[in-house]
C-alpha cells in the first residue's frame, strides 16, 4: 500500500484512491456543469427578447428539463461528492474510504448514466421535455418515448448515490482516527454524514417515483391515472418527498464547506460548533415533512395547506441558526478576504437572500400568487447557485493548494469572484420582480413589459457563465504552472487535520492513524 | 472506532469499471427493449451476463480476502455498515409503496368518488363512480361502460385466508429456521446449521411457488391483474417487489448455505451469512406489513 499512483489510463480507470476517485468527481461533475450552462445559455438566449427566435418551444422545453436535471444530479450532487472523497479522508484522520473499490463503481455508473440521459436528444421525439421534477401526466401519458432511458438512467444514479452515501457513512462512523470524537469532527464531515443519510433515505423513494412512471407507461397499472382510480397529484407527493430533502442533500455540504472557510480567514474558531451540529440535524429533519409546501395550488385540503406552511416555517430557525453562527464567527475576528473567503461570504449574504424568499413562498396564501412564476426561479438560484455553487468554488479555491500543492492566482481569483457574483445578482435579482409581476416560468416566450429586465438576466447569465470558465482556467493553471504552496498549512487561520500533511497531499496519507487530542 | 492494525485497502481493481458497465448495458438494453427495439433484449441480456459475472468475481475476491485473513475487524464493521444502511435504502423503496397505497386508498379513491371537498370532481367528471376499496369498479369503467375501460377491476378481492395466510405461516417459520442456523453456527455446530439453513431456503422456495400460484388465480379467477386500476396496481406492486426481494433473499442464502458446505464460516466470522440473515428478516418484516395492509385490510 505504500506506493505511488499506478500509471497511465488505468490509474484512473480502476482506481481505488479516494484523491483518485475525488478528483474523478470533480471533474466529471465540471463537465456536466458546463454541459448543464451550455442548456443555461440556450434559454438565456432564447429570452434574451420577447418572441421567438432562435429554438422551438418544444427544444426549449427540453432545454429547460435537461438544464435542471444536468445541473442537479450531474454538477452539483457529485462535485460534493468529490469534495467528500478528497476530504474526508483526510479531515477524519482515515487511510481511505471505509468500501474503496464500491467507491468506484459508484463514480463511474456515472458517466454511463449521464450518457444515457444525453442519447436522449438524438432518440425520436427526443429528450425529456417535462421539466426537471417530471410531473405526470406530463412525463406519462404525454411523455416522449425517451422517458424509458431516462427513468432507467435516473435508478442508475440512484443506486451510484446510495452506495456513495452508504460509503461515506460507513468511512465516518468507522474509520475516525482514535480521539476523533463526534464531536470533534470537522463541520464539513458532519454536514455530509447527515446528508448521506438524506441520501440513503431519499433516494429509494425517487427510484420507486420513476418505477411507477415506468409500471403506468408500459404495464398497465394506474398510479396517477384518476381512470384507474389512481392521481396525477401522487406523483407529486412521492416526488417531492423525494425532493425537499434533496435540496438540502444539495446545500448542506455547501454549509460544511463555508463552515470550514469562513473560521480559517475571521482566525477564529467556529462560533457555536455544536449548535451547528445540531442545526443542520434538525435541518434534515425538518426537511422530510415539508415536502407539500411546492404544492400548495394542487388543490390540498386545508389542513394540509396550514400544516405544510407552519413546517416550512420551522426551517427557517435552525438556518437562521446557521447564519447567525457564521456571522459571529467572523465578528471581531481577524479577517482577511482572499478567494475562498469571499465566496464564503457571498454564499451567507446571498443565501440568506433566498431563505426570506424561500419564507416567501412558504406561506401558503402567497404562494398562490408566486408559484410556478420566476419569482420561485430566483428563489431557487439563489440557494443552488449562490448556495451550492458559490460554496464549492470556495471549497475549491481553499483546497486546491492542498490538493496540487500549487497556490492558484489570487488576482485571477478575485477577478472570477466579482464576476461570477455581479453576473449571477445581474441574472435572477431582476427574475424576482418579474417573477411578482407575473411572468410564468418555462415559458419560451414572454410579455413585452418584462423585456428589459430578461434582457438584464441573459446578458448576468453570459457573463457568469464566462466566470465558470475562468475558474476553470485557473484550475488548469494551477495544475500546470502554479507557484509552489510552500507550507503544510496553507492558510495560516486553518484548522483541521487536512493541513498536517504535505502539500500536495501525498498518494496514501494516514496509513496509521494519527492521534487526536 | 479505535483503529487496529492497518486498514486493508485494496489494490487497483477492474471490478468497479465492469460492473458500471454491466449495469449500463442491463439498463439501456431494458429501456430499448420496453420501447421496441430490436437489439433491446440482446443487449439486456448481455449487460446482465456481465454484471452478473462481475459480481459472482468481485464476492469471490471478497470472500477470498477474507480467507487469506486481510480483514480485520474494523473492515469487518465497515462491512456491517454497508448492509445495515442498504437494508434501511430497501426499507425507503417500500416505504414508497406503502404510502402510494395509503394515499390512494385514503385520499385519491374517495376523492374521486366526491368526498371532501371534490362534489365536482365526482359530478362532472366521475358521475356515478363510488368509493369502495378495494376497488372493483374503476371511474373509468363507470364512466365509459365495460367495452371501452382499459382499466377493469377484478371481480372479486384477493382473500387472505387462503394462500396469503399460508405464505405467512411459511416465512414467519422461515424467520426462525434462519435463526437457529444462527445460533448453530455460533455453537459451532454445523450439522444443524446446514439443516436449518437449508430449510430456510427450502421454505423460500415453497413461498415463491405459492406466490406464482396465487398470481395465476388472481389473474385466472379473479380478474385480478395490473390493469384492474388502482386496486391491482398497488396489489401487484407491493407483493412483486417483496417477491423479488424474496427471490434475491432466497438466493442469498442458498450461496450461504453452499457456502457452509464449503465450510467457510466460522463461529465468529460469518458475516457473509449473517447478512443475508438481516436481509431475510427484512424482507420477512416486509411481508408481515403486506398481509396486513394489503391482504386483510384489504379484502
Ligand atoms: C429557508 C428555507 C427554504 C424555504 C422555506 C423554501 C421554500 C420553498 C417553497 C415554498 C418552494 C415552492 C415554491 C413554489 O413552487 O411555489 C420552494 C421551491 C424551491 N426551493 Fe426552496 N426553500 C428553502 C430553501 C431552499 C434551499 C436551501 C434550496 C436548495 C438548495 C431550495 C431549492 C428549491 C427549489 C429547487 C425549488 C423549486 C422546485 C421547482 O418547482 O422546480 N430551497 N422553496
Ligand atoms: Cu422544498
Amino acid at each position: 500500500m505504500a506506493h505511488g499512483p499506478a500509471k497511465g489510463i488505468s490509474r484512473w480507470l480502476f482506481t481505488t484512491n479516494h484523491k483518485d476517485i475525488g478528483t474523478m468527481y470533480m471533474w466529471f461533475s465540471f463537465a456536466m456543469f458546463l454541459l448543464g450552462g451550455a442548456f443555461a445559455m440556450v434559454i438565456r438566449a432564447e429570452l434574451f427578447q420577447p418572441g421567438m427566435q432562435l429554438v422551438e418551444p418544444e427544444f426549449f422545453n427540453q432545454m429547460t428539463t435537461m438544464h435542471g436535471l444536468v445541473m442537479v444530479f450531474g454538477a452539483i450532487m457529485p462535485a460534493f461528492v468529490g469534495l467528500a472523497n478528497w476530504m474526508i479522508p483526510l479531515m477524519i484522520g482515515a487511510p481511505d474510504m471505509a468500501l474503496p473499490r464500491m467507491n468506484n463503481w459508484s463514480f463511474w455508473i456515472l458517466p454511463f448514466a449521464f450518457l444515457m440521459l444525453a442519447s436522449t436528444f438524438f432518440m425520436e421525439g427526443g429528450a425529456p421535455n417535462f421539466g426537471w421534477t417530471f410531473y405526470a401526466p406530463l412525463s406519462t401519458t404525454y411523455a416522449p418515448p425517451s422517458v424509458t432511458f431516462f427513468i432507467f438512467a435516473v435508478h442508475i444514479m440512484g443506486a451510484s448515490s446510495i452506495m456513495g452515501s452508504i460509503n461515506i457513512i460507513a468511512t465516518v462512523l468507522n474509520m475516525r482516527a482514535p480521539g476523533m470524537t463526534l464531536m470533534k469532527m470537522p463541520l464539513f464531515v458532519w454536514t455530509w454524514l447527515i446528508t448521506a443519510f438524506l441520501l440513503v433515505a431519499v433516494m429509494p423513494v425517487l427510484a420507486g417515483a420513476v418505477t411507477m412512471m415506468l409500471m403506468d407507461i408500459h404495464f398497465g397499472t394506474s398510479f396517477f391515472d384518476a381512470a384507474g382510480g389512481g392521481d396525477p397529484v401522487l406523483f407529486q407527493h412521492v416526488f417531492w418527498f423525494f425532493g425537499h430533502p434533496e435540496v438540502y442533500i444539495i446545500i448542506l455540504p455547501g454549509f460544511g464547506v463555508v463552515s470550514q472557510v469562513i473560521p480559517a480567514f475571521s482566525r477564529k474558531p467556529l462560533f457555536g460548533y455544536s449548535s451547528m451540529v445540531y442545526a443542520t440535524a434538525s435541518i434534515a429533519f425538518l426537511s422530510f415533512i415539508v415536502w407539500a409546501h411546492h404544492m400548495f395550488t394542487v388543490g390540498m385540503p386545508l389542513a394540509g395547506e396550514l400544516y405544510f406552511m407552519y413546517a416550512t416555517m420551522l426551517i427557517a430557525v435552525p438556518t437562521g441558526v446557521k447564519v447567525f453562527n457564521w456571522i459571529t464567527t467572523m465578528w471581531r475576528g481577524s479577517m482577511t478576504f482572499e478567494t475562498p473567503m469571499l465566496f464564503a461570504i457571498a454564499f451567507v449574504i446571498l443565501f440568506t437572500m433566498g431563505g426570506f424568499t424561500g419564507l416567501m413562498l412558504g406561506i401558503a396564501p402567497s404562494d398562490i400568487q408566486y408559484h410556478d412564476s420566476y419569482f420561485v426561479v430566483a428563489h431557487f438560484h439563489y440557494t443552488m447557485v449562490a448556495g451550492a455553487i458559490f460554496s464549492l468554488t470556495a471549497g475549491i479555491y481553499y483546497w486546491l493548494p492542498k490538493w496540487t500543492g500549487k497556490m492558484y492566482n489570487e488576482t485571477l481569483g478575485k477577478t472570477q469572484f466579482w464576476i461570477a457574483f455581479i453576473g449571477f445578482n445581474l441574472t435572477f435579482f431582476p427574475q424576482h420582480f418579474v417573477g411578482l409581476a407575473g411572468m410564468q416560468r418555462r415559458v419560451p416566450d414572454y410579455a413585452l413589459q418584462f423585456a428589459d429586465f430578461n434582457m438584464l438576466s441573459s446578458i448576468g447569465a453570459f457573463m457568469f457563465g464566462m466566470s465558470q470558465l475562468m475558474l476553470l482556467f485557473n484550475v488548469i493553471n494551477t495544475i500546470l504552472a502554479g507557484k509552489r504552496a510552500e507550507k503544510d498549512k496553507v492558510w495560516d487561520g486553518a484548522e483541521g487535520l487536512e493541513w498536517t500533511v504535505p502539500s500536495p497531499a501525498p498518494y496514501h496519507t494516514f496509513s496509521t492513524p494519527p492521534q487526536v487530542k | 472506532m479505535a483503529t487496529q492494525g492497518s486498514y486493508y485497502v485494496p489494490e487497483q481493481s477492474k471490478l468497479p469499471l465492469f460492473a458500471s458497465l454491466g449495469m449500463f448495458l442491463t439498463v439501456f438494453g431494458a429501456a430499448g427493449w420496453i420501447n421496441g427495439s430490436e437489439s433491446g433484449m440482446t443487449v439486456f441480456f448481455a449487460g446482465a451476463l456481465v454484471l452478473a459475472s462481475v459480481m459472482w468475481t468481485w464476492f469471490s475476491t471478497v470472500i477470498k480476502e477474507n480467507l487469506a485473513g486481510l480483514n480485520n475487524d474494523q473492515l469487518k464493521r465497515s462491512y456491517v455498515w454497508g448492509m445495515g444502511w442498504f437494508i434501511f435504502s430497501e426499507v425507503m423503496f417500500f416505504a414508497a409503496f406503502f404510502g402510494a397505497l395509503f394515499y390512494l386508498r385514503q385520499f385519491a379513491v374517495p376523492w374521486l368518488a366526491g368526498e371532501g371537498h371534490s362534489a365536482m370532481t365526482n359530478e362532472l367528471l366521475w358521475k356515478g363512480f363510488e368509493n369502495e376499496w378495494p376497488l372493483l369498479t374503476t371511474p373509468e369503467q363507470v364512466r365509459e361502460g365495460e367495452a371501452a375501460a382499459r382499466f377493469i377491476g377484478a371481480h372479486e378481492p384477493m382473500g387472505w385466508a387462503g394462500l396469503p395466510l399460508i405464505n405467512t405461516i411459511i416465512l414467519l417459520t422461515s424467520s426462525f429456521t434462519v435463526h437457529f442456523a444462527h445460533t448453530a453456527l455460533k455453537n459451532a455446530n454445523r450439522k444443524m446449521f446446514n439443516i436449518w439453513l437449508g430449510a430456510t431456503v427450502a421454505l423460500g422456495i415453497a413461498f415463491l411457488i405459492l406466490q406464482v400460484e396465487e398470481y395465476v388465480h388472481a389473474y385466472e379467477e379473479l380478474g385480478l391483474t395490473l390493469n384492474a386500476g388502482v386496486y391491482g396496481t398497488t396489489f401487484f406492486m407491493l407483493t412483486g417487489f417483496h417477491g423479488a426481494h424474496v427471490t434475491l433473499g432466497t438466493f442469498m442464502l442458498l450461496v450461504m448455505w453452499l457456502r457452509g458446505l464449503k465450510g467457510h464460516f466460522k463461529h465468529d466470522d460469518a458475516f457473509g451469512f449473517e447478512a443475508a440473515s438481516w436481509y431475510w428478516h427484512f424482507v420477512d418484516v416486509v411481508w408481515v406489513g403486506l398481509f396486513i395492509f394489503v391482504y386483510i385490510l384489504g379484502s
